[in-house]
Parts: structure tokens; sequence; C-alpha cells
């Protein structure tokens, strides 16, 4: 991958890159971290003027281990000054990733974006009392235990999934907030396709209709066709049982779609001979055709976490620029970044073998010379779907072009992060 | 697998036991009252509608009772949750007509079928009780909001035979449908992005 990319070797040779050793980023986002207990040291142990101090095990962290407590990226609400988490009643709304932190392309569990239909409690389900359901235009209905599930050949993949609401403008200042709404994890469970031809599909089976356990119980309508291809129904997520926030003990997992389609709490599964338009299907509900296709299936799309807004490059010199891509059309085949505001296009390396509808991560090596300057990357899918930007988009609608256009549908357009002179990272669209 | 599927068949033979399903003999068969009890997904041509009725008027004592418009505003309309009545004339679009100040559609306009506003009542209100409403109840709210929004006659009443045949402001050509879709395609084309 990434032929023409340059080497850390090319920078070596063309001279003085280095100049000041390699610079490390900031980290100055000051909403998005929060301060951990310090673990108790032992203080028997003496290892000499400069050694760091060593930590007693305590029950906690030998049982579940947690991050170290320098480390102190957290989620935030979602958008910028919307209702916080948990609010006076206990409720949880729209939470969004620390993408500005992330490294490879797991989303850690605790850390995994949430969206709830309108702030909601998060149900406390016994999986021993679980059941899911399968009805509908089938010829066999059935009911499974989460114990009959965990039975059944399973699948592992890594899948992204992205809120509809996940959209940058130019009063955002990090990629939390611009695009903190989109997580990836390895998610594992049955196909859905395996339980689907255990209860025989009737040929008049065209929809699915997707029911969580929760209050409202959200339910979501799908066409068979996306059922029969990848869909998964999940127990498991980054190793472990599916955290609750994000559906536990079962969710469906349905690759490329938009978030809300991913019905968590999932307790039955209709088929159906036609769109049935059930609760969360409202909102979808577009003028026009064009528009409910871009709200369906995700575009590509990527973003630069580093250096992304917010944090401060300390001076001229070699700083890898990284960050990540997704689509909902297939795995990444490729991303280019600039470094010029777009004027030149240069590909960058993509660090692991791309997986379908998956969060790729990809990695350009790039002097900064002090100046001011723009950085942004594009991104094409397998089946040739590239990563628009604002102007492309706005001039396939036939509408004047500005910066604060709204792209119809989930906006995939094109990020700019803007690089100052005094090494400050400001949103490019502000 | 053949040789599994023969293994699994030869288990299920040999046993009476409660697995159902055919490759791998796992789950058990729902009673038809079991599948009824969960099925609230409702159609657009009311299959699944319980029994019940309800009109206009009787869904206005129980918005009152049930204190929507401590969140709708008195008669669905200038409070914190999306509107429910429209203060556009039926001279405009639908489109037009359905959208509140908040930005947010106006259910009893903008639904293409009268039984999703049933639905929407019957899964999501009210909040916090979500789940409490009897059918009747449903059947009234939902009477109400299309009789405030000219829809249905004030003194119509609705139940399972009558909700699906009410003719909604949103005609089937005023929204559009979802692409037929395939995997592998792009998501609109010959817009590729």
């Amino acid at each position: 991958m990434g032929s023409k990319r340059t080497t850390r070797r090319d920078l070596l040779k063309s001279g003085g890159a280095l100049a000041g050793g390699l610079a490390v980023l900031g980290q100055t986002q000051a909403s998005g971290q929060t301060p951990t207990v310090a673990p108790t040291v032992a203080p028997e142990h003496d290892h000499g003027s400069g050694a760091s101090p060593m930590v007693k095990g305590t029950k906690e962290l030998v049982e579940y281990g947690q991050r170290s407590h320098f480390v102190t990226s957290v989620r935030i609400a979602h958008p910028v000054g919307g209702r916080h988490s948990p609010d006076a009643f206990g409720k949880t709304f729209h939470i969004a990733t620390p993408l500005q932190d992330s490294v490879g392309v797991i989303t850690p569990s605790s850390l995994h974006y949430v969206a709830t239909t309108r702030g909601a409690f998060v149900p406390d389900i016994d999986p021993k009392q679980h059941r899911l359901m399968i009805h509908g235009v089938v010829d066999r209905p059935l009911t499974f235990s989460m114990e009959d599930l965990k039975r059944l050949p399973s699948v592992t993949r890594t899948h992204f999934i992205e809120c509809a609401g996940n959209r940058h403008n130019g009063r955002q200042k990090t990629v939390q907030e611009t695009h903190g709404m989109v997580s990836c994890a390895e998610w594992t469970g049955v196909l859905l396709s395996t339980l689907l031809k255990e209860c025989g599909l009737k040929t008049s089976a065209k929809w699915f209709v997707a029911e969580g356990a929760e209050e409202v119980k959200g339910a979501s309508s799908m066409p068979i066709a996306k059922a029969m291809d990848d869909c998964i129904i999940a127990y498991g997520m980054n190793g472990e049982a599916v955290r609750p926030q994000n559906g536990y003990p079962l969710r469906l997992m349905v690759p490329g779609f938009e978030g809300i389609f991913h019905t968590k709490w999932l307790r039955r599964i209709k088929v159906v001979d036609r769109y049935y338009m059930n609760y969360n299907d409202y909102g979808h509900l577009e003028k026009s055709e064009k528009e409910a296709a871009l709200a369906f299936q995700i575009g590509p799309k990527s973003v630069i976490t580093k250096p992304s807004g917010a944090q401060q490059l300390s001076g001229p010199g070699f700083y890898e620029i990284t960050g990540l891509a997704w689509s909902g059309g297939g795995a990444i085949r490729s991303v280019e970044v600039s470094t010029d505001g777009g004027k030149k296009w240069n590909r960058a390396e993509i660090k692991a073998a791309p997986q379908r509808m998956s969060h790729t991560r990809f990695g350009y090596p790039w002097v900064w010379d002090g100046k001011e300057t723009e950085i942004l990357s594009r991104c094409t899918d397998e089946i040739g779907q590239q990563q628009p930007t604002r102007e492309q988009v706005a001039k396939y609608w036939n509408v004047p072009f500005e910066r604060s256009y709204r792209v119809p549908g989930l906006d995939n357009s094109v990020m700019p992060w803007k690089i100052n002179k005094d090494g400050s990272v400001t949103n490019g669209l502000a | 697998m053949g040789s599994l599927r023969l293994a699994m068949i030869t288990l299920l033979l040999s046993s009476p036991a409660l697995a159902q399903s055919p490759t791998y003999g796992v789950g058990r068969t729902p009673t038809p009252d079991e599948i009824r009890a969960m099925d609230i997904s409702i159609s657009s041509n009311g299959e699944e509608l319980p029994e019940g009725r309800g009109s206009a008027k009787e869904g206005a004592i129980v918005f009152q009772q049930k204190a929507c418009a401590g969140c709708h505003g008195k008669a669905g309309a200038g409070s914190i949750a999306p509107e429910l009545q429209s203060n556009k004339g039926q001279d405009v679009s639908v489109w037009e007509r359905g959208r509140g100040k908040s930005g947010w559609m106006i259910l009893p306009i903008t639904a293409p079928y009268a039984t999703i506003v049933w639905d929407y009542i019957n899964r999501g209100m009210p909040l916090g009780k979500e789940g409490t409403l009897t059918p009747d109840e449903v059947y009234a709210l939902t009477a109400y909001l299309l009789a405030v929004n000219k829809v249905i006659p004030e003194d119509q009443v609705l139940d399972k035979e009558s909700l699906p045949k009410v003719k909604m402001p949103m005609g089937d050509k005023d929204y559009g449908r979802l692409p037929d879709w395939k995997p592998k395609t792009h998501r609109l084309p010959g817009y590729g992005h």
C-alpha cells in the first residue's frame, strides 16, 4: 500500500526535517477530559530518585483492570451544548467518542458512542430471561434464548456504527465534536441469515422489522436482502458481552447502514411482505427518493484525528498525520491526504488490511514548515464511491456552494483542519 | 454441513424435544398467543390492530388526563415536544403544512398512513409511562390528533376497521421511497459519493 508515500529514511535524507527531534502533539482539549483518581502507591518501596512510584494492587484492579489515571479522555454530550448525560433524572442522551485520542481502529467499549431515541434510561436485562422471537412470513416462527444463540455457528467481524446526526460544521472545535458519533468495535454473534434459514423465509418476505426491549420498543424496517447478506445478531463486543448502553444482551448489527437500524436490546424480528414504517422509520421520511437513499446506506467518509481541532503542534518538523476512514459500501480501497488545502492529494498508508464496513486507520508522513495551511483527507471504497467535498455535493444538487452548505443524508463530506502559524489547529469550516 | 444436518435430524427424530430449528435443533416454537402478545408492529393495512375504539371527543379527555399537554402544549402546539397541530391552511403543500416551528414533522399530517400515528403513540407515549395506554385510549388519541388537523371529521370513531381507511394528507407520491437495496451497490446510482 502507498507506494508513493514518503518513508522516514527519505525524510532523514532530505535533511533538517527532524531538527528539534520528534515533536509531540500536545493534548489541550479541556472538554472531554476528566481526572481519574490516582492509585495508591506502595510507600515502603524505594527504587532510587527518578523512579516511578509503585502501585498497590487492589481487588478492582486485579479483577477488572482499568486504564492509567494519566489517560483522561472521556465521552461528551453531542451536539455541543446538548443535553448532558446523565441528566438530572439519570437519562442518557447522545454521547460522542473522543476520536482525537483514538489509536488503531477499535473503539474501547467504554468509549463507544451512544445514541438514544430521545433520551432514555438503559434497560437492565437479565440474559436468562431474554428471548429473541422471529416470526411473520416464515415457515416456522422460533424463539431463541441467549443460550440457544450461543450454541449456533458464530462470526466475529469488525464493524463501525455511525449516527445520522454525525455532522460537522464551523461552530465545532474538536474532532470529537465534529465526528464523535461514529465508533468501531469487534462484534461476535450469529448471522441473521443463519436464523432466518432455520425459520424458512416465505416467498413473500421482502422486509423485516427489528424491535428492541427498551421503553419505546424502538423498531426499524430493513430489506430482507440485507438480512441475508451480512446482518449479525451480536452478543459479543470487543471480546466480552455487549455493553448495556450498546444493547446488552443482544443487538442487531446492520453493517454500513445508519446507526439507528442497529437495534439495541433486540427482542423480536418480524419478517414482512412490505415496508412497515414503524416508529424509528417515520423519522426517516424524506421528500425525494434521492434524499431517502442517502439516509440509508452510509457513504465513504474519513477524517484526520491527529492533528485535529484544539490540538497544538509544538513547532515545525515531522508529524505523522493519522485518521480514520470508513464506508457503508464495503472496505476502504484508498485514502488520500492533502497538506495544502486540497490542491495536491497524496496517497496515504493504510495501516492494516481494510475490513468491510469497518474503520480503517491511515497515516501520512508530513513535515510541517511552520506556515499556515489546511490538511484534509478523502477516501474511496471498494465499489468506487469517493468521499466528496462540500463543493462536489452542492454541484450535484445544483445549489450555490458555501462552506456552511448542508449535505443531504448523512454528511460524509471532506473535513478541513486549519494549521495556524503558531501551531494551533482549528476547524477549517469556521 | 450435510453430515451435521443428518446428525441433527437423527437427534431430532430420537427425542421428542421442544427444539424446532431444522438444521441445528435449537429454539422453540412460540404459541400463537405469545406471538400476538408481543406483536405490536402495525402494518399500513392494519392487520395487527387490536380490538377497541375511540373518538376525537374521548381523545381530548385522554390528552388532558395523561398530561400530554404538559409537553405538547394545549391542543398539541406551543410547548417543548414536537407540535401535533399545524397552524397552516390546507392550501399549502403537505410538507410545509406538516413542518412545525421547531423543525419537527407534525405526525398526524406527515404520516403516510394513519396506522403510523397509532403505532407511534402506542409505542412511544406518554413519556416515562410508555406501554401503559389501553387500545381504546390509543384509538381515541389518534382520532383527536387527526380531527384537530382536519384529517377526519370530529365525530368519526376509529377502530381496527376504520383506522387503516383514513385518507392521509401525505399522498403516495408526496414522499420518497427507499431504494431497492442490493449488496455492493452505490447508495445512490449516478451519485458516486
